[in-house]
């Protein structure tokens, strides 16, 4: 059986590919973020080669789908921390990539009480709950976000965990570190069995081979944190009375800057060339956050900000984890269509959903659904009668999964090009996704703060209404 | 596709349920004849409940199960009852006050590796608002009592105090979180940690590892030692009072206990005296008093101890004989062909209220006692072991020749 291999792409890549470079492997295209993720070694032409996100590697290395990986140690501890039995062996340091996770809040006090849950903001849910315990939290709750944890405190969270270079990387964001969880750098891991069973070495070897000894400094990192207890923070500048309007990063945010010129409402260093996340808009009483729309609704959910702009995939992906959540959508802004499908292999013989339930039920594996959107995969698979089935959650890049380590995906797709690209077929579309925006049902009671979200949902449904 | 069981789960039998069922009403009858109250509290409660501290170490909430629940979106967790006593002072500290003798049959679920028991049942007693030794004697008595009732021999108590093994370790000048640490890794049965601590201060090792692996020493020992602890330790004399009463109590009642201070519990809750109950080296009960839980849920100062018997690992140990109460006559009734259904139902019925077990014959297999029935007047009765066939005229003749004697 042919060894397999995953391989990362973002931030690890390049130095990635260096490596193998220098380890020989002729990689045919293993350099650029686009791309087939299915690279091939001229040096090892048996070895099956896949890109994934970073954070995924562990998982796909536990589940045995690829014997060997490449990522951060950080992926791995968050893996571990909740499934200390995953079958993961943390081959070798290959020095790289050097970060180190930090907790870090506004303002340091001491919140060790009851009464209000102390609120963590972390892409590391899992280690972020293993910090809380540690520390022995009475009352904590995780927001397991997407990206930018360092814009939750202190309004939105009393505290993140969150990784960077160096503690002044953080300071840098305005947030203060009080305790650093975890030094990591990139690490070739394996899955336990494989490695045991010793197929593995030539791979191995030539990567053992180029690694510099000297590059292998353990020089300490030294930040001195005065007191390893979370601070309390009270929530300072935004008035009760003040609308909390939440705005994407990422690639939403330029059509949604044109939305927003369109309805005659200014905002200032939005996008932001240094990475504000504050900027500011010109209403009166309006305060602006810009973080994942991902993680908007279940922000809005919980009361943190008044309106959101994301999309209705989110919104959809939200409701179908907590049915009962206050969050709706308020106003379809009618950008970035897209067209939530489900996907399999050309090779497999299910042409429409009907056919999902006959070819999962005359197997004796478990039928896999991979997506970013795991609640709304959750939902298709009980609602589609799978019997036996596994949700993998993605973190995108998610083509890569077919045909061999899923059976099904569910996507986003604007044209459909990239799906056939990969020689995948589209058996249902589940709902059309439009950016949309989203506020809470029944939460806003102060008269002033419902007259000026009456107002920006009213210029912004003109400036629709003129598309 | 293979439908199994999911791991770390076990199904009960009849022949188990059996067993359990016994068990069950031993511990019930002697917890209510002993003035002691039946309650369940819910299979799931927050997270919070338990991760406050003081409650159970981070090793145990490390193994707990759960979830977000499907209104979760705030971030706390739900979780599925790791533990008896804890829901149970918060069911106490919601509706009642003073004394209270409590008692619950719940399971309890934690992850284990392996083929481990993910879901333990757990007879378990709570006595709350009371902080006297007597208190602390009256738990171990009713625990040696439905052992004993259950017909387990040679069950060792062993005596252990949290308060005492709190003193020893302050004088080790530790920070609270390595206490903490420590005092876990006692509960967990674990005496490394301490090890390596005590080697930096030599006066204080030769004083604390002979006391915490005391092992099945008298109380004459401790009481020698009295003097001399107080005097090197002086917030060693409240524990060590306290424990020497309880002890003086367990005497005087005449009951036989084997003191070993760093013998593993596993809760941190526990304040006081700890005991547990062993049978070679299976431990199958125990408990011990808590009385800062209640105060820590808002409650108010309240004393309070409890037992807890685990009813899965009896229950390889029972013999059948131990708990089986003689099972009442089955009989197979079987209508003639040719008579209606009806007639079988009705003398079914009658065998029933006579205090038999009456099965109706659905696929013609032979019994140890097999009624046919023509009417209810006209009947036959087989024995298959002494292949013997009787004809009667009535139930009541029936039941007369079942009788109390075996069928087979």
């Amino acid at each position: 059986m042919a060894v397999k291999i995953a391989l990362p792409k973002g931030r690890l890549l390049r130095k990635t590919a260096a490596l193998l470079q220098k380890a020989n492997w002729r990689l045919d295209e293993y350099h650029s973020s686009m791309g087939f993720y299915r690279p091939k070694s001229a040096r090892f032409p048996d070895l099956l080669i896949r890109v994934f996100h970073e954070k995924d590697i562990p998982i796909q290395i536990a589940m045995g789908n690829y014997d060997l990986g490449i990522c951060g140690l950080d992926w791995v501890e968050e893996l571990l921390v909740k499934y200390p039995s995953s079958d993961v062996v943390k081959v070798k340091d290959l020095i790289y990539g050097k970060g180190s996770l930090y907790a870090a809040a506004s303002m340091p006090q001491d919140l060790r009480q009851n009464g209000t849950p102390l609120r963590i903001a972390s892409e590391y849910p899992n280690l972020a709950e293993s910090f809380a315990l540690k520390q022995r939290m009475s009352r904590f709750s995780v927001f397991p976000v997407w990206g930018a944890a360092e814009a939750y405190p202190p309004e939105n969270a009393d505290m993140a965990l969150l990784s960077a270079g160096s503690a002044a990387d953080i300071t840098g964001y305005g947030i203060k570190p009080f305790d650093r969880v975890l030094d990591f750098s990139t690490f070739l891991i394996a899955n336990r069995p494989r490695w045991e069973s010793k197929k593995l070495d030539k791979i191995a070897a030539s990567i053992f081979d180029v690694l510099s000894e000297a590059a292998k400094s353990t020089a300490e990192k030294k930040d001195a944190f005065s007191s390893p207890l979370p601070p309390r923070i009270k929530a300072k500048g935004v008035k009760t009375d003040t609308v909390r309007l939440a705005l994407p990063d990422g690639h939403q945010q330029q059509q949604t800057v044109e939305l927003l010129n369109k309805a005659g409402i200014k905002i200032e260093d939005y996008p932001s060339s240094t990475g504000n996340r504050r900027p500011r808009i010109g209403i009166d009483g309006v305060a602006v956050k810009v973080i994942r729309p991902q993680d908007m609704p279940l922000q809005v959910a919980n009361g943190n900000f008044d309106l959101a702009v994301t999309g209705r995939d989110w919104l959809a992906d939200h409701l179908a984890q907590f049915p009962s959540s206050p969050v709706k959508e308020i106003l379809d802004l009618k950008l970035r269509r897209v067209r939530l499908v489900a996907v399999v292999s050309r090779e497999l013989p299910i042409d429409d959903p009907g056919d999902l339930l006959r070819f999962s039920a005359g197997r004796g594996e478990p039928f896999r659904l991979a997506s970013e959107y795991v609640n709304i995969a959750d939902k298709y698979a009980r609602e589609n009668h799978l019997g036996h089935y596994r949700v993998i959650p993605t973190w995108g890049a998610t083509e890569a999964f077919l045909p061999d380590d899923a059976d099904l995906l569910i996507e986003n797709t604007e044209t459909g090009r990239t799906i056939a690209r990969h020689n995948l077929k589209i058996i249902e579309t589940l709902f059309e996704s439009t950016a949309c925006l989203i506020g809470s049902a029944g939460s806003v009671t102060d008269a002033k703060k419902s007259r000026i979200i009456e107002s920006i949902v009213s210029r912004l449904q003109k400036a629709v209404g003129t598309n | 596709m293979k439908i199994q069981r999911c791991k770390g789960m076990r199904d009960m039998s009849p022949q188990a349920m059996a067993v359990f069922r016994r068990m069950v009403g031993t511990c019930r009858d002697t917890f209510v004849k002993w003035g002691y109250r039946e309650v369940r509290t819910p299979t799931i409660e927050y997270m919070h409940l338990f991760t406050s501290a003081g409650t159970l170490t981070p090793g145990m909430l490390g193994k707990v199960y759960s979830f977000l629940d499907w209104d979760g979106w705030s971030g706390e967790r739900v979780v599925l009852r790791p533990d008896g006593t804890i829901p149970v002072a918060r069911l106490y500290t919601e509706n009642m006050q003073g004394l209270a003798r409590l008692f619950y049959t719940m399971n309890m679920f934690t992850f284990e590796s392996g083929e481990g028991n993910r879901e333990r049942w757990q007879c378990g007693a709570e006595l709350i608002g009371a902080g006297s030794a007597v208190a602390d004697a009256e738990l171990m008595a009713l625990s040696m009592e439905i052992v004993k009732k259950l017909g387990l021999r040679g069950v060792e108590l062993r005596l252990s105090h949290a308060g005492l093994i709190k003193a020893l370790l302050s004088r080790l000048k530790l920070t609270d979180e390595e206490q903490h640490r420590m005092f876990d890794s006692i509960l967990d049965g674990d005496t490394t940690l301490l090890a390596k601590a005590s080697r930096k201060s030599p006066e204080l090792a030769d004083m604390l590892l002979p006391l915490l692996s005391l092992k099945g020493q008298t109380v004459d020992f401790l009481q020698k030692q009295r003097a001399l602890l107080c005097r090197s330790i002086p917030e060693i004399r409240a524990p060590l009072d306290d424990f020497l009463k309880t002890v003086a109590v367990l005497d005087n009642l005449g009951m036989k206990y084997q003191i070993n201070i760093a013998s593993g519990a596993g809760f941190e809750y526990y304040t006081g005296m700890i005991f547990q109950l062993f049978t070679g080296k299976e431990k199958i009960g125990g408990g011990g008093r808590y009385d800062a839980l209640i105060d820590a849920m808002g409650g108010g100062d309240v004393p309070a101890s409890g037992l807890a018997i685990y009813l899965d690992r009896l229950m390889d140990r029972i013999k059948k004989g131990n708990v089986m109460s003689p099972a009442a006559q089955r009989i197979l009734v079987k209508a003639s062909s040719g008579i209606s259904v009806g007639v079988a139902f009705k003398v079914a019925d009658a065998l029933r209220q006579g205090g038999c077990i009456a099965e109706i014959d659905l696929d013609g297999r032979e019994a140890d006692w097999t009624l046919e029935v023509k009417s209810t007047g006209t009947m036959t009765l087989f024995n298959r072991a002494k292949k013997q066939k009787t004809a009667v005229g009535s139930v009541d003749a029936v039941l007369k020749l079942v009788g109390g004697k075996s069928g087979g």
